[in-house]
């Protein structure tokens, strides 16, 4: 057993607003500038819906991530030969027109342009040419079902288009995305440079942009498509996980940011040697098998062994506290995005609950329900769900949401000043006490404790410590010229 | 696994990661917030780099409060986050512009002449060259110009103005003081020292629930977020909480999961309805029919079928539903009628606003409580059900079910006259006998519950009459059994949990025409189930960021109450209607008047101004100033006689009022000055209108016919309408938005990183900073130091042209929460001889105020006299020491031989706004209770004890952000960590509502209300497209056009964001349905042409499912600005979504001087109804 610390973070989507708020405090940091324009190394989707890069979720079309041939798991893009005879050119990856092009307005010629014979407005104009534009394509043009006969009536997960125009069963909901930091991730793999890694001690997947020569293979490898390339410096770019912050123990940006409180980020101890049970599991075992290689940190020797694989003490402790543990594997609640691409995501969603079905007769009539409505009655189908989160294993997902509306249906009565119902519960595998604790992670739990994130252990670095604490920050320096 | 994939241990290797570090270091870190209004106030750190602000990330240390209730942090949004994008945006004026041509004109004139107020009147006075930069307006051709040269001009213009025509022409428009309380000041304190008038917002953009002060005698009191996770069940309608409360939707989803049941009522599928248990797609504009008929159910199963004790001892407690109604004979029926009152039964001082019940015993007693006891009385304005004579308990009946009915006439539209019985006694009063019966009983027979009485009762829930839920169907699209479900579980949740029923409601209700009948229906539930003044409970109407939390010393300084009063503070949705003309193109056909009563929503009006019900500037077609000379040199002595002298002269008709003749040219607004918000653009209903007649610019896109003429009486009709009304129109903004491209002058204003500012919200119970990161870059100052600027300038100026202080007379209407709220109990017309023009209490208030305009620039800066004893909402407390401390502890200023409170420096405002205010001060609070407790005769002030001795300054709320106190200018309790509930203050120490009654009020027995049928709650439809004036041609798609608010923009603000444009369709857009799109040849993205008579929008389309057919939504607010083509129906730039709007007046929210129906500022009159609108929309021809 190989045990290792990844941090994860974890995404409940029936609290999640659409708001996107995540995304711009990326943005802000970390791509307002040339060449990054374009990139949104968070964005949200609108599902159903075609996302960003336009229909990303198809890899017939893009060729991404890994595929399973009997016993062996290669990229679905590349084998040796194909990788030498593409090196110059990927032909699966999105184009710019996929994504969208980046625009500006011509914003001062309201102040300083000359007397007109009409109002003057500021028309659009490329980013990336400066010339005039017409806006055709946005980074989250489907917004909230915006163009839904183009764009969501033919998401790919979705099984039957008319669910949209049936006002009986419309639904929507929202899916915030970052780069997964995979366990077996196949931007790293795909790389000829060697540019992208993944860190031994949290994880955190990055390219490197000094050896990153801009082959986009990884871009096109990402079955995400959560690489970009950056035009302007000619090298591939993605989330980073926010390693300054989460490197100072505090919550990635976008997780800081999200005002829906749906993220929740925290350390988990997985068996790095059972990656491979994982990614060759049939689909529909995909999930569990995740599920086993992440190890409890309440164990006494997964404890041992994380010791002597030198995973610091504080971060056996955070993986104690982490929210990602329960509501991963403990509660079952959380699930990876779309596990068929074999790369062994490491953020995880907790599926939403949506309004119950109606009837549309003379007048619109929601179906009959009790005291909270059961799963059956919900508008999202749950094949669509599954087909998002596990590889199309419904009844796992039935049984995250039967949890979910166990805690509903246990705490309203609860909240009414009523003994709650422990029958309800452990039917669905929860007692009170993890009734209890699910509750908290779902609602009244703080910052500390939605973001349990350990420091970084630099001081165990090879050099100097002491001269590091003095030298940090100044980044290039040089010697006298001439030297002393 | 892949042999490739390896993890990498050795940081030392990985030196290259220093480059995303370096990006993330920072030089500094200021707590700052947004000021653009959206209820929001959410504390943000800014971070700032090399000089430069790049980031914003939210705070996170709302300090806990209740630790069963989720943490506040982290409040902020997506439009909040983008806010760093504006600082160095290429769309933000660096410097002063004003418009090339008055800046040619202007300097021409002071090349001949020295003074600069004769220069002013040689371009104004000059037909021609003032048309040649009036008719440009909107055009461009901005030029940049110095501070010296522009504040010299404005102040030209504002003494040339208050010479010529009175300081009463000079306006203000700035929204939302609570988003940035000291930059709302700024202008406002300016303004009123030199007699200008303050224009309102929030009834102007129909954020205004009149139904509140209906109900409650309350502008708005609202449950703070952190309450809602309180609820049992939720009812979100009209609101959208995922868009618009964005900090506050994870309550929303996180009550779910503590077992609150959520309903959500919404058209379309919203935002929020994904986390709906159940979505109820009703008609847009039609909840109420919907709630009518849940009441029904409600009302039959849960105090007829199965009485709640908790719901009848509710009702009979906290509602008008045990008053007396009396009941008029009327052909075969009963009409209902006024309430009985004490003053008809005994001798009683104020006793004609002292209203009574009857007793089990069938006595007619006369409780505590009612409004006539608040005023002249001691100890007797209290929620106990004892006599006010005798001080006895009374046993309060609520029905008088046990005994005679007699039939009574209900109408009802859509369905016509139903007579049905209803219990009554027969009293006897000073005028003889008469039949009464409880507002219960008439409620309930209303409702069509006929407990086995005769008359046109349903026979059950299917049967099609008022108001069952098989009758509902037809106007809410939604089915019976939905109806009978929801009202079931709604009254079983109320029963259970003693009133944790919530209900989130905002303007998708409250933009229609009959906005007050949609809220009643609804609070009419709420009540039903004892849910107002409850945790968890009540009506959480969210607009507008409009809670101006320490809202009595803020007053004062705002509007230079320390000085003087009283202030200039007109009705928006009056003016507007009024001065952009709206009023020549209005039949006022959706008006059908009772018989005596104005025929025309302009002459309702001019009523409203001449009875002292709502305000009116300019208020004579004379100059104030001028006015008292007059007055002076015809003798009169004191300021009586001045007095005397204009009643005698407006009695006579030789003086006028100006809305009588708002066409001539001496009645015009002149100089306007916006700030903070974005009059012209967002907040313009018919602002093809204001384009054409109020602004004059040349290229509205206006289309419909002047029709006014024979529908008006009293209002005086010239042939031509104005074009161009403003001599001067001054914009301070840090962006260029459409108030500013159409304005004169537009003034660099600082961003909201950069300036020291307070904010508050009733979305939660902290007070909130503003903080300068930086100071403002390029030329831009802050709005307090553009006025302090343009003050200094104006006094210099002033020394000349007014060496000595003059007297102004200012207008005022009768008041909210003073005495002349009871002053008119009918309404009787001095102008028809029905009674005598007396000032203050049968006609408008007249007060002789004094402007030292030399001084306007010492006076703003310094703090006077008159904060020492302020109050609020009708209660007042003393601060003479509180004056002496903080001069102790503040800059001082001295001048004419006194020293005084420096209010140089913003932070020196924030300081004393707080240190006078009794919700950051616990000393001011509890002399306020001490106030209160006179009138109640209750202990109140023990609750503020323990909080006593806390003081909030500007460096703690800088530190944190501070929750606010308990005070009894609001209605919540917040003591011991509850979260903020309204009227949980009255329920739990027996305060009145500041209604007739003192109790919750289902009757409005306003003689109006009962001629419209609007007494009780009720149905009545939307207005139909035939009475609206819009649509022409009747092939084409047409569609009622909705404006809800969005996810880009916070109104117009961050809508012309480079991030929000980039995250939406980057323009304009009308969501439109699929099948409706494909109907009319339209695709997705396709630009479309979306038009009616007031104006025509040219856009894009996005075409989806999730909106219902025969509607359309175009999101709160587009800008001019960006990327609109021209229109195919007019040939000129198309416009925004105001365009295809206009202002519709209802005049039942002009009534006045009637307890709850008295005019405060954005507290009460009608309101900017924008949603009973249709639309044409076609695909743009090239």
């Amino acid at each position: 057993m190989d045990v290792r610390a990844q941090l994860v973070m974890i995404f409940h989507l029936d609290k999640c607003l659409g708001c996107h708020t995540c995304s711009i405090s990326c943005k802000n940091i970390w791509t307002d500038r040339k060449g990054a324009e374009y990139m949104w190394w968070n964005n949200v989707e609108t599902k159903p819906g075609a996302g960003y890069p336009r229909f990303w979720e198809n890899q017939e079309k893009y060729k991404g991530g890994w595929v399973l041939k009997g016993n062996n798991v290669r990229l679905k893009a590349f084998g040796k030969l194909s990788t030498l005879l593409n090196i110059f050119y990927q032909p699966h990856m999105p184009k710019l027109e996929d994504y969208y092009h980046p625009w500006t307005y011509e914003y001062s010629k309201l102040y300083e342009g000359d007397e007109e014979d009409d109002q003057p407005v500021a028309e659009p104009i490329s980013l990336i040419t400066g010339e005039k534009m017409e806006i055709e394509s946005g980074p989250n043009w489907d917004d909230d079902l915006g163009g839904s006969p183009l764009y969501a009536e033919n998401d790919v997960n979705l099984e039957e288009r008319r669910i949209l125009n049936t006002f009986s069963r419309l639904f929507m909901f929202y899916l915030p995305r970052i780069c997964n930091h995979c366990l077996n991730p196949a931007c790293v793999a795909a790389c000829p440079q060697r540019a992208i890694y993944k860190r031994g001690e949290d994880g955190i997947v990055l390219v490197d942009q000094e050896t990153c020569r801009g082959w986009r293979f990884c871009v096109t490898a990402c079955p995400y498509k959560k690489v970009y390339y950056n035009w302007n410096t000619g090298k591939s770019e993605k989330c980073i996980f926010c390693y300054p912050r989460t490197e100072t123990a505090q919550a990635n940006a976008c997780a800081h940011s999200c005002v829906g409180k749906i993220r929740q980020v925290g350390v988990i101890l997985y068996d790095a040697d059972g990656i491979d049970d994982v990614i060759k599991s049939r689909d529909r075992d995909l999930v569990d098998a995740q599920r086993r290689i992440i190890l409890d940190p309440n164990n006494e020797n997964i404890v041992k062994l994380a010791k002597e694989n030198g995973v610091p003490d504080s971060w056996i402790e955070a993986a104690k506290k982490s929210p990602a543990y329960d509501l991963i594997k403990r509660f079952e609640v959380a699930f990876p995005l779309h596990p068929e691409f074999r790369t062994v995501p490491m953020t995880f969603y907790i599926p939403p609950l949506s309004p119950i079905l109606a009837t549309q007769r003379i007048a619109y009539d929601v179906e009959d329900y009790e005291e909270i409505p059961t799963r059956e009655m919900l508008r999202v189908p749950v094949k669509y769900l599954s087909s998002l989160f596990s590889a199309g294993n419904e009844e796992i997902i039935h049984e995250a949401l039967d949890r979910m509306i166990a805690l509903r249906h246990y705490m309203r009565a609860k909240n009414l000043g009523e003994e709650g119902d422990e029958s309800i519960l452990t039917k669905v595998g929860l007692d009170a006490d993890r009734a209890e604790r699910l509750y908290r992670l779902f609602t009244l739990a703080g910052y500390e404790e939605r973001f349990a994130i350990p420091s970084a252990r630099r001081e165990y670095d090879a050099v100097d410590v002491e001269e590091r604490k003095g030298m940090k920050g100044f980044g290039i320096t040089t010697g006298p010229r001439g030297g002393i | 696994m892949s042999g490739r994939i390896k993890d990498v241990f050795s940081p030392e290797t990985r030196s290259w990661e220093e480059f995303y570090r370096n990006r993330w270091q920072y030089d500094k870190v200021v707590r700052s917030t947004h000021g653009v209004n959206c209820t929001g106030s959410c504390s943000w750190f800014v971070y700032v780099k090399d000089g430069i602000i790049t980031w914003e990330l939210q705070a996170n240390d709302y300090p806990d409060f209740n630790s069963d209730i989720p943490n506040y942090e982290p409040r902020g949004c997506q439009r909040g986050i983008s806010a760093s994008w504006y600082v160095y945006s290429p769309l933000r004026p660096k410097f002063p512009y004003i418009r090339g041509r008055l800046l040619d004109l202007w300097r021409e004139a002071r090349k001949s002449h020295s003074d600069p107020v004769e220069a002013w009147k040689s371009i104004v006075e000059d037909p021609e060259k003032r048309n040649s930069y009036v008719k440009k307006r909107g055009m461009g051709g901005f030029r940049r110009a110095g501070w010296d040269e522009v504040a010299e001009i404005i102040s030209a213009s504002l003494i040339y103005t208050i010479k010529k025509h009175g300081p009463d022409r000079i306006i203000g428009f700035t929204p939302i003081p609570a988003m940035s309380m000291i930059s709302y000041a700024s202008g406002a304190r300016f303004l009123e020292l030199i007699g200008g008038v303050c224009m309102s917002f929030y009834d102007w953009y129909c954020d205004l629930p009149p139904s509140s002060p209906q109900t409650w005698g309350e502008q708005t009191d609202v449950n703070e977020s952190a309450d809602w996770y309180n609820a049992g069940f939720i009812a979100v309608m009209g609101s959208n909480p995922h868009m618009t409360r964005t900090p506050d939707a994870h309550f929303l989803t996180e009550a779910r999961y503590r077992g609150a049941k959520v309903a959500v009522f919404s058209p379309d599928f919203s935002q929020v309805s994904k986390n709906a248990d159940f979505w109820i797609p009703v008609e847009q504009g039609h909840d109420m029919a919907f709630w009518m008929a849940a009441n029904h159910v409600i009302m039959k199963e849960f105090y007829f079928d199965n009485p709640v004790d908790y719901f009848m001892e509710y009702a009979r407690k906290y509602t008008d539903f045990p008053f007396l109604v009396k009941l008029k004979e009327s052909g075969d029926a009963y009409e209902m009628g006024r309430f009985l009152r004490a003053s008809e039964i005994d001798e009683m001082d104020n006793g004609e606003w002292i209203l009574c019940v009857m007793d089990e015993s069938g006595e007619i007693r006369i409780p505590n409580g009612s409004i006539g006891l608040r005023w002249g009385y001691e100890g007797k304005w209290n929620l106990e059900m004892k006599d006010a004579r005798t001080g006895e308990e009374i046993n309060v009946a609520l029905t008088l079910i046990d005994g005679e009915s007699v039939p009574v006439r209900f109408r009802y539209d859509g369905y016509g006259e139903s007579i049905r019985h209803v219990p009554a006694r027969k009293i006897r009063t000073k005028e003889g006998e008469i039949y009464v019966a409880t507002v219960f009983d008439l409620f309930a027979a209303h409702l069509g519950i006929s407990r086995g009485l005769e008359g046109d009762y349903p026979e059950n829930y299917d049967d099609d009459r008022p108001f069952t839920p098989a009758w509902q169907e037809k106007y809410t699209g939604i089915g019976r059994s939905t109806v009978i479900k929801l009202a079931r579980d709604w009254g079983e949740n109320g029963a259970k949990t003693e009133g944790r029923n919530l209900v989130i409601i905002g303007p998708g209700l409250n933009h229609w025409y009959h906005n007050d009948l949609n809220y009643k229906a609804v609070i009419t539930a709420l009540i039903l189930t004892g849910s107002v003044g409850k945790n968890g409970g009540g009506l959480a109407h969210y607009v507008g960021q409009e809670k101006v939390v320490p809202i009595g010393s803020w007053a004062t300084v705002a509007f230079a109450g320390d000085w003087l009063k009283p202030p200039r503070l007109q009705n928006s949705p009056s003016f507007f209607y009024v001065h952009t003309d709206q009023w020549r193109y209005d039949r006022g056909a959706y008006v059908s008047s009772p018989d005596g009563l104005p025929g025309h929503p302009i002459d309702y009006n001019i009523k409203a101004v001449r009875l002292g019900w709502l305000p009116f500037y300019p208020q004579f077609n004379r100059n104030p100033i001028e006015l008292v000379e007059e007055a002076v040199a015809s003798g009169a002595k004191t300021d009586d006689e001045i007095r005397k002298w204009i009643v005698e002269k407006l009695k006579n008709g030789e003086l006028k009022f100006a809305i009588e003749d708002p066409d001539a040219e001496e009645n015009w607004p002149r100089v306007w000055f916006i700030w903070r918000g974005n009059p012209i653009g967002s907040s313009s209903k018919g602002h093809e209108y204001f384009l054409k007649h109020f602004v004059g610019s040349p290229n509205s896109n206006l289309m419909a016919k002047e029709v006014a003429k024979d529908f008006v009486q009293e209002v005086v009709w010239r042939e031509k309408a104005p074009e161009g009304k403003l001599d001067l129109i001054v914009d301070l903004n840090f962006r260029m938005d459409t108030s500013a491209v159409y304005s004169d002058i537009v003034l660099p204003t600082a961003h909201w990183y950069e300036k020291n500012d307070l904010s508050s919200t009733d979305l939660h119970s902290f007070i909130n900073c503003l903080g300068g990161a930086t100071d403002p870059p390029w030329e831009a100052k802050s709005d307090w130091n553009i006025f302090k600027t343009i003050a200094r300038k104006f006094s210099e100026l002033a020394e000349k042209h007014f060496s000595q202080p003059v007297k102004d007379v200012v207008m005022a209407p009768l008041l909210h929460d003073t005495p002349e709220e009871i002053t008119q109990p009918d309404v009787r017309d001095w102008k028809l001889g029905e009674c005598e023009p007396i000032p203050g209490k049968t006609m408008p208030k007249l007060a002789v105020v004094e402007r030292d305009y030399p001084n306007v620039y010492n006076r703003f800066i310094s703090l006077g006299d008159g904060i020492k004893n302020i109050g609020a909402h009708g209660v007042s407390w003393n601060g003479d020491d509180i004056y002496e401390e903080l001069l102790k502890e503040l800059p001082a200023v001295e001048w004419d031989g006194k020293k005084r409170i420096s209010l140089e420096d913003e932070v020196s405002v924030a300081e004393v706004i707080l240190r006078f205010a009794p919700e950051t001060n616990g000393e001011v609070s509890y002399r306020a209770f001490k106030d209160l407790e006179k009138k109640v005769g209750k202990e109140l002030a023990k609750i503020i004890e323990p909080y006593r001795s806390v003081k909030i300054t500007f460096s703690d709320v800088k530190a944190q952000p501070r929750r606010i106190l308990t005070s009894p200018v609001w209605s919540g309790n917040i003591t011991e960590g509850r979260a903020y509930s309204p009227y949980t203050l009255n329920v739990d120490l027996e305060i009145p509502w500041r209604t007739l009654s003192g109790r919750q009020e289902i009757y409005l027995d306003h003689p109006y209300y009962i001629a419209f049928d609007e007494a009780l709650p009720t149905f009545k439809r939307k207005l139909d497209a035939s009475v609206l004036d819009e649509i022409e041609v009747e092939d084409g798609l047409i569609l009622n056009f909705i404006t809800p608010h969005g996810k880009w923009s916070i109104h117009s603000t961050y809508y012309d964001n480079l991030r929000m444009l980039t995250l939406s369709r980057g323009g304009e857009v009308l969501w439109i349905n699929d099948e409706d799109a494909r109907s009319a040849g339209i695709n997705d993205n396709d630009w479309i042409e979306v038009f009616n008579n007031n104006g025509v929008i040219v856009c894009r389309a996005i075409v989806s499912s999730r909106v219902p057919r025969g509607m359309c939504l175009m999101y709160h607010a587009p800008e001019r600005t960006l990327y609109i083509p021209k229109s195919s129906v007019t040939g000129r730039r198309g416009g925004i979504h105001n365009s295809v709007t206009r202002a519709r007046l209802k005049p039942l929210l002009m009534v006045g001087g009637y307890a709850q129906f008295s005019y405060y500022f954005n507290y009460w009159g009608p309101t900017g109804v924008n949603r009973d609108t249709l639309v044409l929309v076609r695909k743009l021809r090239r």
